[in-house]
């Protein structure tokens, strides 16, 4: 069940096009990466999605039915761009900003009382938001996106700006939500987060989507038949022993101790390839390379540069 | 609660709270008490009387010219030159010479130590020449009772005459005034709380709340909850300016005047030193129940309802536009350009209405008071004068519709502004803005 689906948005400002007729559906209780270079659109699609902007065409549905002014209260917002009020005190604005996403007075006062507890943050409630560091303004934001309890919760880089512990607080509670059911879409430039979190992508250039899919699937189809062996031994006689059929990509050698990478080419597989150097060395690792998600959004990005739409799923 | 109640609430209170509002509701008040006071206290000091030395060569003023509270009088036998070789010796503040021949030449000379004010010139010079012209009837042969008898003043009880045959009592002072006042006050208030409007609009900008903010309302609720909130603090210190200025001057006037200047002296001092003309020489009878009498000509619950419509309106209109120029820009010193199409109807309108006092039927006071951009500040000037209850509604429905106009258009560049970051719009990309879709 998919928990939004958007479908064939485009979304047009007066000299460009920001979004080029992007469909994505988010499945429930995932963390979804929406990926993609600087100005590449992420931003106006998240937009679409809360309703700040209206698409030009396309539509978007919440749980199957058409996203309307009711589904606010089940989405919570973490802009990339985000502040809070300099002059109010933290616990006056947290209760406004809960407010505004319709908690009534009681429950805001009592949630707020429960996460500033869990996060240590009851001595701020009467300081005003500029006597607070970047990373407790930060802080007080992510208590005020997901105190609603929303069914999804779209965070644009949410670690920025947080120490590693902090980032890793942070990182506990969006994957706790996600055991309670929660749905993230999850927009960053930090591919090893990407690979640490999230179950499925999408990946937008140019206002266009050129990929999407499973996190496993994506990186499957992107195998290159790559392995890293180690060994102890000749590299001399490791190539020589190698047949037709294997490409030698990289090496390295420390005296007797060697690394390489090899590309299967053809039908060659991990163990024909074992079978014809095993009697020149001693095969100390081997194992497959997998290409890291940043590869990947590397590769695919240049590469939609020259093809335009190139989407790889299924 | 509704979000727009909400957003209300908090403009509202943030601002209410501020130090600079507390101080401002109090100082302002003082402001205004003090500015009566000084008035009254400054007639309330003696002043020194001035010694005034007289060479009289005509012979005709010694001992005819009466000492007053400020004038003191001396005719010492002496010449002009001697006189003036030993003025600083003295402690005559003025030389008087009057010529033996003051009949024809009609001029006299004044020395002084220290500038003389104006009045003790004008007093001397006054007390002089009322003194010469007794002479001149009695040379004359004329009766002076006889000819104080013939003086005549007229009086002129301006009416104006409707179709319907009714009469109405127009162009008062105190009608002028309170247009006036209260066209003034409109201005102030525009300027001034419109201005708040887009800077709270620049402050949501430039903190990077307005993307959290307008995940959870809509923009134009934002942006409403805003113009409101803050017409709520204009109109909250309006009132306790008025009511603590009340307070203040009764409780100072009870307590400290009450032996020289009871209350009612203050009020009327308040009254003559706003009034342009001098209320004596029109009306015969300079008292206070002719004033009141004035007040009660004008029917002042429609002026003061008329007023509040026009202030609310006024600023409803100029209020979304300027948080239009809020969301246009980043910072306060961009707003410069976009500031001229709301400041010159304004100042205009400003200038109209000083034009409109004296010539209120004219087709530029019409117009002016039809038109909804110039109609708040110029028809409250216009209306003490009688204004025909169809051009007041027409106005009227004129400024809604001009207002629902506005917020209209503002809320179109508003919602697109906001989310625009970096660059300085031009007219012609706030244009474009107004056919996106939301």
């Amino acid at each position: 069940m998919d928990i939004l689906t958007a479908n064939n948005i485009v979304k047009k400002y007066a000299n460009h096009t920001a979004l080029d007729d992007v469909s994505i559906s988010i499945p429930e209780k995932s963390i979804f990466g929406l990926l993609g270079p600087n100005g590449a659109g992420k931003t106006s699609l998240i937009r679409v999605i809360n309703q700040i902007t209206g698409p030009d065409s396309g539509e978007v549905l919440f749980n199957g039915a058409k996203l309307s002014q009711n589904h606010i209260a089940h989405i919570g917002y973490l802009p990339e761009e985000r502040g809070l009020y300099k002059k109010m005190e933290v616990g006056e604005q947290a209760m406004y900003l809960a407010r505004l996403k319709g908690l009534s007075k009681n429950d805001a006062t009592a949630k707020l009382k429960y996460w500033f507890e869990k996060f240590e943050m009851e001595s701020w409630w009467k300081k005003k938001v500029e006597e607070l560091s970047k990373g407790m303004q930060q802080k007080v934001q992510f208590i005020v996106t997901i105190l609603h309890e929303p069914k999804l919760l779209i965070l644009d880089e949410p670690f920025s700006g947080f120490d590693p512990i902090n980032a890793n607080l942070i990182k506990n509670e969006i994957l706790e939500l996600k055991q309670k059911g929660v749905t993230i879409i999850f927009s960053t430039h930090n591919m090893a987060s990407v690979e640490e979190l999230c179950d499925h992508i999408a990946l937008i250039n140019k206002s266009k989507k050129i990929l999407d899919g499973n996190v496993k699937d994506i990186k499957k189809a992107h195998r290159t038949n790559t392995y890293e062996i180690e060994f102890t031994g000749n590299l001399m006689g490791f190539t020589n022993a190698m047949w037709a059929g294997y490409e030698l990509i990289e090496k390295s050698q420390e005296g007797e101790y060697c690394k390489v990478k090899v590309k299967l080419q053809g039908s060659n597989t991990p163990n024909s390839l074992l079978q014809s150097v095993l009697p020149s060395v001693q095969i100390n690792s081997l194992r497959e390379v997998v290409p890291s998600m940043n590869d990947i959004f590397i590769t695919n990005v240049n590469s939609s540069i020259n093809h335009p739409i190139g989407n790889l799923t299924e | 609660m509704s979000k727009i109640t909400l957003i209300v609430q908090r403009e509202y209170l943030t601002r209410v709270k501020k130090k600079s509002f507390i101080i401002m509701t109090l100082v302002g008040p003082l402001l205004m008490a003090g500015l009566i006071f000084a008035r009254v206290w400054l007639e309330m000091i003696p002043e020194v009387p001035k010694k005034i030395e007289i060479i009289d060569e005509s012979m005709m003023f010694k001992g005819k010219l009466e000492n007053s509270k400020n004038l003191l009088f001396f005719f010492p036998n002496n010449t002009l030159t001697n006189a003036k070789a030993n003025f600083y010796k003295n402690d005559y503040d003025i030389l008087v010479f009057i010529p033996e021949n003051i009949i024809d030449s009609h001029s006299i000379q004044l020395f002084y130590k220290k500038q003389p004010g104006l009045t003790t010139q004008d007093n001397i010079k006054n007390l002089i020449q009322n003194k010469l012209e007794d002479w001149k009837l009695i040379a004359s042969g004329i009766d002076k009772n006889k000819l104080e008898s013939v003086k005549t003043k007229l009086n002129v009880i301006a009416n104006k005459l409707q179709k319907t045959g009714e009469e109405e009592k127009s162009n008062n002072e105190a009608g002028i005034i309170i247009g006036f006042v209260g066209g003034l006050l409109i201005y102030l208030f525009i300027f001034l709380y419109g201005a708040q409007v887009m800077r709270g609009v620049i402050e949501e900008k430039t903190s990077r709340i307005i993307e959290v903010i307008i995940s959870s309302v809509k923009p134009f609720e934002l942006m409403m909850g805003k113009i409101i909130g803050i017409a709520l603090v204009g109109l909250t210190q309006f009132l306790l300016w008025v009511m603590l200025t009340i307070a203040i001057t009764s409780v100072v006037s009870n307590n400290f005047l009450e032996k020289k200047y009871d209350s009612t002296t203050v009020v009327e001092q308040t009254y003559k030193s706003n009034t342009p003309t001098n209320v004596e020489q029109e009306i015969n009878k300079p008292d206070l129940g002719e004033v009141g009498e004035m007040l009660q000509n004008i029917n002042l619950p429609v002026i003061l309802a008329c007023f509040i419509f026009y202030f609310l309106g006024g600023y409803l209109l100029y209020g979304s536009l300027f948080a239009a120029i809020g969301a246009a820009v980043d910072s306060e010193a961009d707003t410069q350009q976009f500031m001229m199409p709301i400041t010159i109807p304004l100042i205009f309108s400003f200038i109209a209405a000083q034009v409109v006092v004296t010539n209120p039927e004219s087709p530029m006071a019409f117009w002016f008071s039809i038109i909804p951009l110039t109609s708040p500040i110029v028809m409250m000037v216009r209306l003490p004068f009688g204004v025909p209850y169809y051009e007041v509604v027409l106005s009227m429905v004129l400024l809604v519709l001009g207002f629902i106009g506005t917020t209209w258009l503002a809320a179109k560049i508003y919602r697109t502004g906001i989310l625009m970051y970096g660059k300085k719009p031009t007219y012609r990309e706030l244009w474009k803005w107004l056919f996106y879709k939301a």
